[in-house]
């Protein structure tokens, strides 16, 4: 079980539910996809994405300069 | 079987490639299947080295709105439209090219990028994906 690091820092819309995307797609069932990002609206919108992939979303954090959200594929 | 959008690519305008290529990768992103139906001025901008050389739909002033908006976009750190269209087709979406436009703009399959292009066809090829589609928009 792998554990995927994406980083979308400074990336706007559409990308970083793109680079989400292809991530999970590579993914093997058990590996954990950890996104670190800045932008607001994809904070909101990858927890979205994976409920439609039916894939559960195991965190989300937030700092001062970034947030970190966890998926499980 | 997946949800799908369909997206009828009309116009070959800067702004409205950028809108059609988001709302295609937006979908990919969901877990839905995704056709762009490239039709006209759009299908224009799937020649070779086409794909970035739109002008812009509203206040374009010759090319200067145009400039404006693409170096605000670099600031903005906003996506090419090159890349945008690589992970359309790493996600798996399709791309059709209209024959009939190719007919009256005098548009052969060799000025196109065939490499990204899945099919050729008409009005029932769209059709048929349309009527399976639960998203499917005009731009």
């Amino acid at each position: 079980m792998a554990e995927i690091h994406v980083d979308v820092r400074g990336e706007t819309c559409p990308v970083p539910l793109v680079e989400m995307r292809k991530a999970v797609k590579k993914a093997a069932p058990g590996d954990v996809i950890e996104i670190v990002g800045t932008n607001a609206a994809s904070k909101k919108e990858i927890p979205m994405a994976a409920e439609a992939l039916e894939l559960k979303v195991l965190s989300i954090d937030e700092n001062a300069e970034f947030w970190t959200i966890k998926i499980l594929r | 079987m997946a949800e799908k959008t369909t997206i009828i690519v009309h116009s070959g305008d800067l702004d409205k490639m950028y809108s059609a290529l988001i709302v295609a990768n937006g979908s990919l992103a969901m877990g839905m299947e995704v056709s762009l139906y490239f039709t006209f001025w759009g299908l224009l901008r799937l020649k070779k080295g086409g794909l970035e050389k739109g002008p812009l739909s509203k206040m374009n002033f010759l090319g200067l709105g145009r400039m404006m908006i693409k170096s605000r976009m670099k600031k903005n750190n906003v996506a090419s439209l090159e890349r945008l269209m690589s992970d359309f087709k790493e996600l798996g979406g399709k791309i059709i090219a209209c024959e009939m436009t190719m007919e009256i703009m005098g548009v052969k399959k060799s000025d196109l990028m065939e490499e990204l292009i899945d099919e050729y066809g008409a009005v029932g090829t769209y059709i048929q994906e349309a009527r399976e589609s639960t998203i499917t928009l005009l731009i």
